[in-house]
């Protein structure tokens, strides 16, 4: 009598999947680093570590360009259907999230260079609180993707809420900084566009979470997360 | 066990099947199946060798009163009548409205002509010779032969390749205007190019036919059909439309076997 197993009867499909997996943990694990290096880098105001940073992150795209290959290798030569078709196709989309999160993270760095270079502003504090909840959310997400945990990715999307809101709030701070010392106006627009980076890279985590429900359950989430970034209205109300 | 389908109002059904079970002498072989198969589109029957899935097939035209030991037994209506049964439609004329083609080609050891020919001469479909021509033309031409076999008319049909013995095995079926075509792994012994003649003129096909497969090709159930069914055991036990058994299986068993996790 026929049972299911967890293998496949083609062993070396297993072994590709699994090299594309361990591919995607690497990615994330390296990724996370980055991500924790630039705030750091930003917090100590640590030039060193942001030059470090910047420059590893062609070690996260070298591992894209693997995924990629992997994938169009995995898709050519297996056809890949069900939950193996998922596995690969969501392998793919978390890849060009983590890299994306990576180019954000390297960018702060860069821009940490130039903020060292001025006196300390203190909305870096705020901006720092903001940037250890997206790598907590991050790594509650990655590790969600890779143990296929539904229900923990859903967790982390509805958290993506908590970035939004300080995002809006640090955006609120920067702006009321500025415009009492406009000798800060430099190092403010540097740090808005950090903040910028760091509400992008919670974007592109709760991606990875949308991912992680379709590789688990071969659903789409389609209701659409309540937005609350209300710094594109900034300035709106006044006059 | 299987899955309720989810139809759209606006499909037609064909044929349903209704605990359908087939016993070969005390081998339960299927075990009381519910199907329905929409017209105008083609149902792709999947599993493992000995799940049941030519054995429901060939209950759909009753190929399989030819069997000695087999019984069947359930419902199975086409357009609403019975198949089987006192009050069922005679089995000749439910095998022209319900035509059939076998994995292997298996042409009659006449001319090509006499081949397509056949049918419309056993049930008297055509008024002279001139409307019997053009009925093998047409049902040439619907299977995609017709330009390369116009000139050979009369040569014998075994003499064609295996891609255009099944062809031309499909153009017999076509030509008694049939509104059922039935293929039991119309493409095993086929090779690719063939084979994709055959995937073509089956997309051309369920158009103005509705088609039910038998293949242990998943790629050519994928490719081919609009609804997938997957039988194991005698069982059917998932059916739905084809995109979604394929992405997202709801039953473990269908997605063991389609991915190839079966042990």
């Amino acid at each position: 009598m026929p049972t299911i197993g967890d293998q496949h009867i083609v062993r070396s499909f297993d072994e590709e999947l699994k090299r594309l997996h361990d591919a995607l943990a690497r990615m994330g694990g390296l990724t996370e680093q980055q991500l924790k290096g630039a705030i750091e880098a930003l917090e100590h105001r640590d030039s060193d570590l942001a030059t470090r940073i910047m420059n590893d992150d062609v070690r996260v795209d070298d591992c894209e360009s693997f995924v990629n290959e992997q994938t169009v290798r995995l898709l050519a030569l297996r056809a890949p259907v069900a939950d193996d078709l998922r596995a690969v196709i969501a392998t793919l989309k978390a890849a060009g999230d983590l890299e994306r999160i990576a180019d954000h993270a390297a960018n702060a760095a860069k821009r940490s260079l130039v903020l060292n270079q001025m006196p300390p502003v203190a909305p870096m504090r705020s901006l720092v609180r903001m940037g250890r909840l997206v790598q907590a959310l991050l790594a509650e997400v990655l590790d969600a993707y890779l143990t296929h945990d539904a229900e923990k990715a859903l967790a982390v999307r509805s958290r993506d809420q908590e970035v939004d809101d300080l995002y809006s709030s640090l955006f609120r701070e920067i702006l009321t900084y500025m415009m009492e010392d406009p000798r800060t106006i430099t190092a403010g627009t540097h740090l808005m566009f950090i903040a910028k980076n760091i509400e992008r890279i919670g974007d592109h985590a709760t991606n990875i979470a949308e991912m992680t429900y379709f590789l688990v359950t071969g659903r789409k989430l389609n209701d659409q997360r309540p937005k609350r970034d209300t710094s594109a209205l900034e300035g709106a109300e006044q006059e | 066990m299987a899955e309720a389908v989810d139809q759209g109002a606006a499909d037609e059904t064909k044929m349903t099947a209704r605990a359908v079970k087939v016993h070969y002498g005390d081998k339960l072989a299927l075990k009381g199946v519910d199907l329905d198969i929409p017209a105008g589109q083609v149902t792709a029957l999947i599993g493992p060798s000995g799940c049941g899935k030519s054995t429901f097939l060939r209950c759909l035209n009753r190929m399989n009163d030819t069997i000695a030991g087999a019984r069947v037994s359930g419902d199975i209506t086409l357009d609403g009548e019975a198949v089987y049964g006192p009050a069922g439609i005679d089995p000749v004329l439910l095998r022209m409205r319900v035509g059939i083609v076998f994995q292997k080609p298996n042409p009659f050891p006449k001319t090509i002509y006499e081949n397509v020919a056949f049918g419309p001469r056993i049930h008297a479909l055509f008024k002279d010779k001139t409307h019997l021509d053009q009925i093998v033309e047409t049902a040439l031409e619907k299977a995609g032969l017709w330009h390369e076999v116009k000139d050979r008319l009369h040569e014998l049909g075994t003499g064609l390749s295996g891609g255009q013995q099944q062809r031309l095995c499909i153009a017999r079926a076509i030509a008694v205007n049939p509104e059922v075509i039935l293929m039991d792994e119309p493409c095993s012994a086929l090779d690719p190019i063939a084979t994709a003649k055959v995937e073509e003129l089956m997309d051309e096909l369920h158009e103005r036919y509705t088609l039910v497969i038998v293949t242990h090709s998943m790629q050519q159930a994928a490719r081919v059909s609009q609804q997938t069914a997957f039988f194991h055991l005698g069982e059917l036990i998932e059916i739905g439309p084809t995109e979604q058994i394929f992405t997202a299986p709801r039953h473990q068993l269908t997605q063991g076997y389609i991915t190839g996790r079966f042990g």
